[in-house]
């Protein structure tokens, strides 16, 4: 019983730094210049700072905020992609990140190929993959050209062929980041459909959208991030409150202007 | 009893120094050891191939029937495979000494998880190098062998050098070469070009030079099929002790993988360093006789040659291939500590590192 009452994701006083100038740096001899000239200072960039909250099991958590509030940066900090600066990510059970779809498909081959290389990238064998190929193909309507090589096919089925095979397996916590805005509304219909049903199924997921309907018809939790800090979290009624209060967001959108030119 | 680090390390350096120990009281039964009379009648004979480099080397004196030669393939290869568990106890030491065990185990369970992740790599590599050429893998062949039609005839009719079977003896050096070449240079830029595919999804990031190293491997297979081809064409004499090749490759293949490692986390720091090393890959060539024999060079030089770890592999691979001798424990020694030091330099790095790679990429 204890096992189960544990969370699924457990973050603990994260922070991400990011060094902004260092990319400037790219040479053998530059670098041993500026260094010498002790030019090498660094802008340093907080794209986190002391984020903690934890997901229950079987919950669905969002994620708010602006752009470059730093949600995707803790998505892939929570999807292994980042690690941390300082603080500590615990994450128990598999994980299923819809971070960007159709990441890691290679366009010079065929869907066929890119399915079963796109399964090996999450860690799954040949033989799993030969099982659901059939319906990685039937989710993603994409019949007739599974031979085509992915150079010649539209962004909306990329996606939809990214969408089919990065949840072909029913995952433990499932990792959303804004990606039901591709794909016409039939297919978009059926990924929610999908997604709910393995919540139903007992999936924790991790959701970050623009879409208020869907986060107050979905989740049970949210936090609101700003410029990389928790502002507000808890309830999601509670956030959604707050984020939609015009008095906080015209406070927000300054500073997000603020840190999306640092990104940029 | 707890299987704590220090005992695990402690447990295989003890066994690493019994083995050698063993090994040092038996010097009757090392086949490298057979020097004595054989030798001398041997070094009579006026159709005596070229001495081999190593001065510890048996040159000559092969055994006599084929019985005699299975034995000391059976014995000897017994003694490589004891010496190659040896050594993977104590590199597993090693790497347990610097990093957590939970890691270690940690990324073991990852390699499972990946392997066929890396099997594709290694596959799309393969396939997209020939890709729309109609004929195909079997460029794969193809192409060393022509190149190395080429070469023959250009070291049998324009250039005579004085080196017996010279077309064979320059393919022997070329062959590791270029697997040497290939593999870090693909290697280098693997982990910039995959950025791609890091940036987005967890993987562990070995697979990416490893992928490369492995894809290469494949190449070396091909080119030694060609290699074969045209050591029969030569007629040159066939020796029993070309079926011990795999002993080189693997140590060529660990070393490579090392040196692979290390690069390719390094460049993602430093790019520069990949117009750099190409020049040095080019220096290395001609400070490894691959064309040219040892005798050419002031006797001062010869010792430095020492600290060349392909000249070892190389050497190794020619006793084997054309002298018909089996190098001797010492060479041995020397090929494995040459693979396992850059192995596990080159792991070590780039596991400290790899975190830090997407913040550079």
């Amino acid at each position: 019983m204890e096992i189960l009452e544990k969370s699924a994701i457990e973050v603990k006083n994260v922070s991400m730094m990011f060094n902004l100038s260092k990319d400037k740096v790219s040479g053998l001899k530059e670098y041993i210049v500026k260094s010498l000239k002790r030019q090498l200072f660094y802008e340093k960039f907080w794209a986190l700072r002391d984020i903690s909250f934890d997901v229950k099991r079987g919950e669905v958590f969002g994620i708010m905020g602006l752009n470059g509030a730093g949600k995707s940066t803790l998505l892939k900090l929570i999807a292994g992609v980042f690690k941390p600066t300082s603080g500590s990510i615990t994450v128990r059970g598999e994980i299923s990140p819809l971070l960007e779809l159709g990441a890691g498909f290679d366009v010079e081959v065929s869907a066929r190929e890119n399915i079963y290389m796109n399964g090996a990238m999450y860690g799954h064998s040949k033989k799993y993959m030969a099982q659901k190929y059939d319906e990685i193909i039937d989710f993603a309507e994409l019949w007739e050209f599974e031979d085509v090589a992915l150079k010649n096919f539209s962004s909306g089925m990329v996606a939809r062929l990214g969408f089919a095979v990065a949840t072909s397996v029913k995952p433990d916590i499932l990792i959303v980041d804004e990606i039901l805005g591709v794909g016409d509304y039939k297919f978009m219909a059926k990924c929610i459909e999908r997604i709910e049903g393995m919540i139903s199924g007992g999936t924790t997921a991790l959701m970050v959208t623009h879409d208020i309907e869907l986060i107050k018809r979905m989740c049970s939790r949210a936090i609101l991030l700003e410029r990389g800090k928790v502002i507000c979290g808890g309830d999601m009624k509670d956030v959604v409150a707050v984020y939609g209060d015009p008095g906080v967001c015209a406070g927000l959108e300054a500073g997000a202007d603020d840190s999306q030119a640092k990104l940029s | 009893m707890m299987l704590t680090k220090k005992r695990v390390a402690l447990f295989a350096i003890i066994l690493t120094a019994a083995y050698f120990l063993a090994f040092s009281m038996l010097p009757e039964s090392i086949i490298g050891d057979r020097r004595g009379d054989d030798a001398k009648t041997a070094a009579q004979d006026p159709a005596d191939p070229q001495s081999p480099d190593y001065t510890d080397a048996q040159s000559t004196g092969a055994p006599q029937t084929i019985i005699e030669k299975l034995t000391a393939f059976a014995l000897f290869s017994s003694k490589i495979a004891f010496l190659a568990v040896a050594a993977a106890i104590g590199t597993i030491a090693f790497l347990l000494l610097i990093f957590k065990r939970k890691y270690v185990k940690a990324q073991i369970f990852t390699f499972n998880r990946y392997k066929q992740y890396l099997i594709l790599l290694v596959k799309r590599d393969f396939v997209s190098r020939y890709r729309k050429s109609i004929l195909g893998v079997l460029w794969s062949v193809l192409n060393p062998l022509l190149t190395m039609l080429i070469m023959t005839a250009v070291f049998s009719y324009l250039f005579r050098v004085q080196i017996e079977n010279f077309p064979v003896y320059y393919l022997s050096g070329i062959i590791m070469y270029n697997f040497l070449n290939e593999a870090t240079t693909l290697a280098m830029s693997s982990i910039i070009q995959s950025e791609g595919v890091i940036k987005k999804i967890y993987v562990p990031k070995y697979v990416f030079p490893a992928s490369r190293v492995i894809s290469s491997l494949v190449n070396l297979g091909f080119s030694f099929i060609a290699f074969l081809i045209v050591f029969v064409f030569t007629g040159v004499e066939f020796q029993w002790t070309m079926l011990l090749f795999p002993i080189p490759m693997i140590y060529l293949f660990v070393f490579t993988l090392g040196v692979a490692m290390f690069m390719s986390s390094m460049a993602v720091f430093f790019r520069d360093l990949t117009y750099l090393y190409g020049v040095f890959l080019t220096l290395w060539m001609f400070l490894t006789p691959i064309m040219y024999p040892m005798d050419i060079l002031p006797p001062w030089l010869v010792p430095l040659y020492g600290f060349n770890p392909l000249y070892h592999f190389v050497t190794y691979f020619r006793n084997l291939a054309l002298w018909g001798t089996i190098p001797d424990l010492w060479a041995n020694m020397v090929c494995i500590s040459f693979s396992l030091v850059s192995l596990s330099v080159g792991a070590y790095t780039f596991m400290r590192k790899q975190d830090r790679y997407i913040l550079y990429l």
